[in-house]
This record gives structure tokens, C-alpha cells and sequence, in this order.
């Protein structure tokens, strides 16, 4: 997996953009996921996500190859989640309602596609709660419990992705633990 | 829990993070089977970390691969068509497989813009013509290259024309066939016709061997 990334990122290099596509097929899951986790919402995740590829291939030269590009790839994708949150601040309490419109919709879509059963609506709605309250965090504290608990990935990566010392990223996700268990503690 | 030490809050999180020393490990799990608020503190925490991981994970739209391609700066001409010709493999080498078959030919015609014929003491040259002169006999196959031809006499094989016109007297005789190649692409036509009846000759000297 990582040979062929490191191939693909030479052919970019090159200026080959179809290699750029296979990278972006490869990664785009888990750059949204991030995206819609941290924003709460599709429409900007996929604005945000598109975003930090057309920035990852426009600095592709600035990438270190002997890195992991994954890494690389997710701290652009968490860089612009950060300022499109600092920038939507002063209505914050606005934007989270549409967010958690914005899932409704979402997951109505899915349900219409597939038929669900009861219990997997009622799994629709309590994920829709979750995700509010993720959305509720600070978006300090909510960029490292996305990393760790959604996209599953090692505290030292944790640090690195965001540019901070493996202790400030422990005591954040401490933090968030404690606020996401006052939060989820009624469920 | 008012007597609860300070550090149990901080143990459960670096139990969590998986990097608890087996020390502090044991001193936890010593305080938790005491402490029935640290263990419903501790409960909650795990809870709520098995709630953010229950999220399924959700997938990038289906066009997004595509909406991103389609909102990237331009690539340069010169990738795209290394990248065609490394795609098509056959069709490249067929390519270059016509190019060099058409420059050798076209190397060959081009050879052979000098004015030469086949050498016979009875033939006679006048500006560019070649005479078979009257009551003189040519054996075998005569082939003018960028010349006339003129029969007075006779030919006992084929008479072949290349760039030139041939002439036959009234008085001259040919027993073979008379041909007048102009284009190009008569001359390819030749050199194949000529390259395969030199092949059957030569197959069939191998056959007369036998």
C-alpha cells in the first residue's frame, strides 16, 4: 500500500494527474469522514474534503516522501476543518442546528436507498445524537477525538497530523474524554 | 469520593491511551474495587468512547473522485500523451513499426535516384536511354532505373522501367514482360512482388537440391 502510494506520488510529481485520481480514491473515504465529523455537516465536508486534495496536489512538492503521505494528507484535511470552524464561530449555535438537519437528511437518503430495519433507524437516530455531541466539543479537543476514535489512529500520528507534542494531544484527548462522558453519560 | 485521590481521573486516561504502567494499573484497579463514583465515573468514560466508535463510518460521495479531477489545475499536453502511448502499448508499437518500415522503404527509393541499368556489352546509352540496338540480342532480364528504354533489338526476358518510359521498335521483340513502374508506391508494390518471387525461387532451388 504505501510502495504504491510512494509511486503514485512520483508520478504526480511527474505531473501524471490520472496517478493523482488513484490517490485520492485511496484516501477520500477517510478525508471526508474526518471532514463531516469534525464540521457536522455533508455540504461543507465535501467542500472541505475536495479542498484539501486540490491543496495536497497543488503543494504535492512540499510533501517529504519519506513520510507517511496519509499524514501529511489528513493535517491539511484538519487544518482547513479548524478554520472553517474558527471562521463560523460567532453563529455557532445556528450552524449546529443545521448540522444536525443536515444529518436527518443524510440518513433519511441512506434509509430510502436501503431498507432498514426498526432497530437500524433507531441506530440512524442515536448516531445522529452522537454526532451532535461530537459537534458540541471544542474543536480542539474535537480534532484529536475524531482522529483517535473515528479514523482509529496512534496518539504519536495524532501528533504529528496536527503539528503538537504527543502531551498536548494526551491531555486533549483527556478533555475530550471527560466532556464527551458528561455529554453521553443521559444516553 | 471525597477521599478519592487525585490521580485515579488521570490513571483511567492513561488506561485508555494504553500507557499505564502496571504500578499505577494496580493501584487503580485497587481504588475502583473501593470506589463505587470512580467506577461509574470510569463506566461513563468507557461508554462514551464505545458511543463515538459505534458512528459507522460513512463514505465520500460517489462523484467526489471526480468533482476533485475536475477542479485541478491543468496538467501539461506532454504528460498526457506519455501517459496515452504508455496505456496503448500495441498501438505504439505498430506506430513505430509503420514509421520505420515506411523510412526504409522511402530510404531505398531514394537510393536508387541514380540512372542505372542492367549491365549487357550490347546495349548502347544515349542522355539517359538505354538501346537495345538493332540485330543485337539481350539475354535475360533488363531493368532501367531512372531511364528510357528503347528496343530495337531483341530482349529474351523481362523488360522492367523504373522512373522512364520504354520504347519497343517495330523491329524488336521482347519475349518477356514489359513493365513501368512510376510512384512510389509501385515501387513498394515491386519490391514485395520481387522480395516474395525471389523467396519462391529460392525455395524451390532448396526443393531442387533435394
Amino acid at each position: 500500500m504505501e510502495a504504491l502510494v510512494k509511486k503514485r506520488i512520483k508520478q504526480v510529481l511527474k505531473g501524471d494527474q490520472s496517478a493523482f485520481a488513484e490517490l485520492v480514491e485511496l484516501y477520500k473515504d477517510k478525508v471526508f469522514q474526518i471532514c463531516y465529523r469534525m464540521l457536522g455537516n455533508r455540504h461543507e465536508a465535501e467542500d472541505i474534503a475536495q479542498e484539501a486534495f486540490i491543496r495536497a496536489y497543488v503543494n504535492i512538492e512540499t510533501f517529504n516522501q519519506k513520510r507517511k503521505f496519509s499524514t501529511w494528507l489528513f493535517r491539511i484535511a484538519t487544518n482547513l476543518c479548524i478554520d472553517r470552524i474558527r471562521k463560523k464561530k460567532p453563529d455557532y449555535y445556528l450552524d449546529a442546528e443545521v448540522a444536525g438537519t443536515e444529518g436527518l437528511t443524510m440518513y433519511s437518503q441512506v434509509a430510502a436507498d436501503v431498507q432498514m430495519p426498526e432497530d437500524e433507524v433507531e441506530n440512524m437516530e442515536l448516531q445522529e445524537t452522537i454526532q451532535k455531541e461530537i459537534s458540541k466539543l471544542p474543536e480542539k479537543y474535537r480534532s484529536v477525538i475524531v482522529l483517535k476514535y473515528i479514523e482509529e489512529l496512534p496518539l504519536q500520528e495524532i501528533s504529528e497530523i496536527l503539528d503538537m507534542p504527543l502531551g498536548t494531544v494526551k491531555t486533549r484527548v483527556h478533555r475530550g474524554r471527560e466532556a464527551l462522558r458528561k455529554q453521553l453519560k443521559s444516553l | 469520593m471525597k477521599t478519592c485521590p487525585e490521580e485515579m481521573i488521570d490513571y483511567m486516561h492513561d488506561y485508555l491511551d494504553g500507557d499505564i504502567t502496571s504500578e499505577h494499573e494496580q493501584k487503580l484497579k485497587n481504588h475502583l474495587q473501593q470506589c463505587e463514583d470512580c467506577q461509574h465515573h470510569f463506566h461513563e468514560l468507557k461508554k462514551a468512547i464505545a458511543f463515538v466508535q459505534s458512528t459507522s463510518h460513512i463514505s465520500a460521495p460517489d462523484d467526489f473522485t471526480n468533482s476533485v479531477m475536475d477542479r485541478l489545475p491543468k496538467e501539461k499536453k506532454k504528460v498526457g500523451v506519455e501517459r496515452w502511448l504508455r496505456h496503448h502499448p500495441m498501438l505504439t508499437a505498430a506506430a513505430l513499426f509503420l514509421f520505420f518500415m515506411t523510412g526504409s522503404v522511402f530510404a531505398s527509393w531514394n537510393d536508387n535516384e541514380d540512372f542505372s541499368f542492367t549491365k549487357n556489352d550490347a546495349l548502347v546509352v544515349q542522355d539517359h536511354t538505354v538501346v537495345v540496338p538493332e540485330g543485337e540480342v539481350v539475354n535475360g532480364d533488363l531493368t532501367v532505373r531512372n531511364g528510357d528504354v528503347k528496343i530495337e533489338g531483341k530482349v529474351t526476358g523481362d523488360v522492367t522501367v523504373i522512373n522512364g518510359k520504354q520504347y519497343l521498335a517495330s523491329a524488336g521483340t521482347v519475349t518477356g514482360d514489359i513493365k513501368e513502374i512510376d510512384a512510389a508506391f509501385e515501387w513498394l508494390w515491386y519490391q514485395i512482388k520481387s522480395g516474395a518471387k525471389d523467396l519462391v525461387e529460392w525455395g524451390n532451388s532448396q526443393l531442387d537440391e533435394k
